[in-house]
């Protein structure tokens, strides 16, 4: 190679890794900044080493899995509060609107709102997440024993009188 | 070593062969592409089953996915042309940053774009300020920043250069789109076909995607092909060869 040439490759290739690094360390350092939610664990236990906590009146978002048996509907409204988990503390989500279609037990969404208590959001906007996994309904019956069943029809079917 | 291995490319440096080599190509890649894209579509859209979740809205993947992955492999292609036009000065692989950008721009628009459309029924928002959809609409900025920064200098060479240096830097960009869902927690979920894993989608959704990730892939090489030889055309105008090639064009028409 000649002189020339190697001069512009270490040129180009120092310029790139130093400003790579640059990028690197500043998202190492806004790592905690970047996530989109907090966990329930997170929200309880602390974040990072010196354990941080949100306080009470900060608006943050909350994510997790919607406690199985844990939603509670206020009948002619459309107040809602459930329960999320991730791997052990709980935490409390109410909401007036309406719920994301994916929203089920089970499925995992993601809250904004304000921290009222310790284990309690009032949430604004309550988003349902998905995960990875696409497969046929009768694939999905057949290996996790998943059915899911549309609100639309899930309300025919308690009319009937098929459901409790 | 460098020298003995990248010798037999050394032929297509040369604009007007690579002009001739990218005409061959194009109907060839551009047919494929065409029958790829309307068989996996036409499978993806009408044929393979529903979601167990999502039902049918999960069939935007067929055009979110792919156009988001090419939208990065467009994005690696373009700055390897700008390595090489800037450590080898090869004027080809400038040209090809220039006639990439676009294209790649393009596809960076539509992964958004239908994200957001796939985000709204599903999710309940047209958008989130997450990691993963963030860091794919800097690489819009990026692909518009190259964009413009080819353009803004009143000398073409200098403006390429200034351009190249910011494909090159824009890389870095690339594994934080990638990791961006596993480094930190985000709405959008995790890869689905880009691991080292089995892909956790069924085989009978997976192939029409297979089929339309080919289809993509083989318009960006044609789209890219197409705009490559108008831009040697463009900075090679008055050269004798390209006068020469206006001249018997000219005289068909005739």
């Amino acid at each position: 190679m000649n002189p020339r040439r190697q001069k512009r490759l270490v040129a180009v290739t120092a310029f790139v890794l130093l400003l790579g690094g640059a990028i690197g360390a500043m998202l190492y350092a806004l790592q905690q900044n970047i996530d989109l939610f907090y966990t329930p664990s997170q929200l309880i236990e602390g974040i990072g080493d010196k354990k941080v906590k949100p306080e009470v009146g900060q608006r943050l978002r909350i994510g997790g899995m919607v406690v199985k048996g844990s939603v509670r509907r206020v009948p002619d409204s459309l107040k809602v509060s459930f329960d999320l988990v991730d791997t052990g503390p709980i935490v409390t989500v109410e909401y007036e609107g309406i719920l994301p279609d994916l929203f089920r037990e089970g499925q995992g969404i993601v809250a904004q709102g304000v921290l009222v208590d310790k284990t309690t959001i009032l949430a604004s906007e309550v988003l349902a997440k998905h995960d990875e996994e696409y497969m046929p309904p009768e694939v999905a019956e057949a290996m996790k024993g998943i059915k899911h069943v549309p609100p639309s029809q899930l309300y025919k079917e308690s009319d009937k009188g098929q459901q409790p | 070593m460098w020298g003995s291995m990248f010798r037999w490319l050394d032929p297509y440096a040369k604009p007007e062969t690579l002009y001739h080599l990218c005409g061959r190509l194009l109907p060839y890649l551009m047919g494929l592409a065409v029958f790829t894209l309307v068989l996996g579509n036409i499978w993806g859209l009408a044929f393979s089953p529903a979601d167990y979740q999502q039902g049918d809205s999960y069939r935007i993947i067929y055009i979110h996915v792919p156009s988001a992955i090419w939208s990065m492999g467009a994005y690696s292609s373009m700055a390897i042309a700008a390595f090489i036009g800037l450590v080898w000065q090869i004027r080809v692989a400038q040209w090809a940053v220039l006639a990439i950008a676009p294209i790649g721009a393009v596809y960076t628009a539509i992964a958004l774009i239908t994200g957001a459309a796939w985000g709204k029924p599903m999710w309940g928002t047209w958008w989130v300020w997450d990691a993963r959809l963030t860091s794919e609409l800097v690489l819009l900025f990026l692909y518009l920043g190259v964009i413009a920064l080819a353009g803004a200098f009143s000398e073409a060479a200098r403006g390429i250069k200034v351009a190249s240096l910011l494909a090159i830097v824009g890389v870095v960009n690339l594994p934080i789109i990638h990791f961006s869902v596993e480094w930190w927690n985000t709405l959008h979920q995790g890869a689905t076909i880009t691991k080292f894993a089995k892909p956790s989608i069924d085989p009978s959704m997976l192939w029409p995607l297979l089929v339309s990730l080919l289809g993509f892939a083989l318009l960006l090489a044609a789209l890219t092909c197409l705009r490559l030889r108008s831009q040697i055309l463009m900075f090679e105008q008055h050269r004798p060869w390209v006068r020469q090639l206006v001249e018997s064009k000219n005289g068909e028409q005739n």
